[in-house]
């Protein structure tokens, strides 16, 4: 089963110069375990919100905003597509990453026909 | 299939009424297990019983009536998958599902293999909300329809439906697992089963006389589930303590509010008619649970409730006793409201002053900011200590909080006879 994790942080928390120290080898260790064990097929961090840029199409004009889709003060921060047997295996991976002692995880099921 | 005929003609409906109690959840958990389509399960599950109602009546009732009913329900299964799979050729589903012929294939006499553990574990499983955990149980474990469901919880038949729904369609897309935890997840899980079960009796017991009997029907089916629960898992003291625990709560219910719907005191209730075969029953359970040497805070609950359901009169309660028990739950979960209890039992053993103490610092900690239990029990201890004008002010506060009418009238009373 394939779920989307998206790693959503408050952009303006502030972390200890101890927890920012920590947080780059915390989640290269996480990386490691969890592409080791075959569970993490992909997954990449993402630029901050200001970089982001939405898009839609409404009445045959692409319309283009700068900023994300949706105003609010978690944004998604970065992703990891993992590979688990089932909910409560991704349940167990996305407590391991670092940043769920300040951010939070959020797990979405792929959809499957 | 075996009937034994002994009931032929008689009682039939009457028998599959009883079935329908004892072995909707069986057959269910079993037909989830096999199909893994919790909707399929609980159709079937309802031809089988349907089909039960027709043929007890005429033929007797089978000697086993859940491995009959699960037989019934899985050809019912079967015959609609091949069907399914002959208009989609989604053949590989039948392929995927090896089912033997014969039921015996079992764990007990039954001669059906019991899945209601993995089932209920599964309901409440802690990535569904709770209120759909608790749906979810009495839906597929204890087979009340969602428009009883609706009318227990007060929401539309159409909310509990769409409620009921995505929890099912939550299990399927998200996969949360269909089973057991396993040993290092068990424990939390475990609590997380009982506290549902828990919820699910209080919102029976809160149910005021005479309002909603299908609302305080919650109580026996949670009485009946957490049987289940300690028949299925048998090492485990906590769910014993629960059922202890409910037994002696129920033992009261009728007492606890009176013909008005207001709410009566535990010392001014009618202890002739308490329900003396519950409360043994309780008590019995308890001691079975207190055996195993694991305390918990179920247990420790229950043998709060046997104080007070096994004392002769109110003055005879041992209050000793319960001090210490509300000291042992508050180490094991540490909160405001243990705490608040745990006053009101020290006022009753070491007096009303000893009591205040506790309750003016856990005013001053803030924690129980807005409950209006607080102020109501400063009142209380107020009162006893001849401070009638601080008792007074207390019990104004406590009035401008409580949440519920027979709250407010039972304070309302209390300040006229303060007043009087």
């Amino acid at each position: 089963m394939k779920y989307m994790m998206l790693v959503c942080v408050d952009e303006a928390t502030e972390l200890s110069p101890e927890e920012a120290a920590q947080i780059g080898p915390a989640t290269e260790a996480w990386v490691e375990e969890m592409d080791r064990r075959g569970i993490r097929l992909q997954g990449h961090e993402l630029q901050r919100v200001s970089d982001a840029t939405t898009i839609s199409v409404r009445g045959g004009e692409v319309l283009i905003a700068d900023g994300p889709f949706a105003e609010t003060k978690e944004q998604i921060a970065g992703y990891d597509i993992l590979d688990c047997a089932d909910l409560d295996e991704a349940i167990e991976v996305a407590a391991k990453h670092p940043v769920a002692r300040f951010g939070k995880l959020e797990l979405r099921p792929f959809w499957t026909e | 299939m075996s009937q034994d005929g002994g009931a032929v003609g008689q009682d039939g409906g009457a028998a599959v009424a009883e079935a329908f109690r004892q072995e909707w959840g069986r057959v269910v958990a079993a037909l989830i297990g096999m199909t893994g389509d919790w909707d399929l399960a609980e159709e079937c599950a309802q031809d089988a019983f349907a089909q039960a109602l027709k043929t007890w009546p005429r033929d007797g009732v089978p000697r086993r009536p859940g491995a009959w009913l699960t037989t019934v329900a899985r050809n019912r299964a079967l015959d609609r998958i091949r069907r399914r799979a002959t208009e989609t050729a989604r053949l590989r589903e039948t392929a995927a599902l090896s089912i033997p012929d014969d039921p015996g294939l079992d764990d007990d006499e039954s001669g059906i293999p019991d899945d209601r553990l993995r089932l209920i574990f599964t309901c409440c499983h802690p990535a569904l909300a709770l209120e759909a955990r608790v749906a979810l149980t009495l839906r597929t474990l204890a087979g009340l329809t969602t428009a009883e469901i609706a009318r227990a919880f007060m929401v539309s038949e159409e909310t509990m439906a769409k409620r009921l729904v995505r929890a099912k369609h939550k299990i399927r897309d998200a996969r949360i697992p269909y089973r057991v935890p396993p040993a290092h997840l068990l424990p939390d899980r475990t609590a997380g089963v009982l506290g549902v079960l828990y919820l699910l009796f209080n919102e029976g017991y809160s149910a005021s006389a005479g309002t909603d009997l299908v609302r305080q029907g919650l109580c026996a089916e949670a009485i009946r589930l957490a049987r289940a629960l300690s028949q299925l898992m048998p090492d485990e003291p906590e769910a014993l303590g629960l059922l202890a625990l409910m037994f002696l709560h129920d033992a009261r219910r009728a007492t606890r509010v009176d013909d008005a719907g207001d709410l009566v005191r535990l010392e001014d209730q009618d202890r002739a008619r308490w329900d003396a075969a519950e409360i043994g029953e309780g008590t019995v359970i308890l001691d079975a649970a207190l055996r195993r040497g694991r305390p918990g805070p179920y247990q420790v609950q229950a043998a709060i409730a046997a104080c007070h359901a096994t004392a002769a009169t109110a003055a005879d309660t041992d209050w000793t006793e319960i001090t210490a028990l509300y000291g042992q739950l508050a180490r094991m979960v540490p909160s405001p409201v243990v705490e608040l209890n745990r006053a009101v039992a020290v006022a009753m053993a070491d007096g009303p002053a000893a009591g205040l103490a506790l309750v003016e610092a856990l005013d001053a900690s803030g924690a129980l900011r807005g409950y209006h239990l607080l102020p109501a029990t400063r009142a209380d201890l107020l009162l006893r200590l001849g401070r009638r004008a601080e008792a007074t002010a207390s019990f104004r506060e406590a009035l401008g909080l409580a949440g519920t009418d027979s709250e407010r009238r039972f304070l309302t009373r209390r300040l006229a006879d303060l007043e009087s």
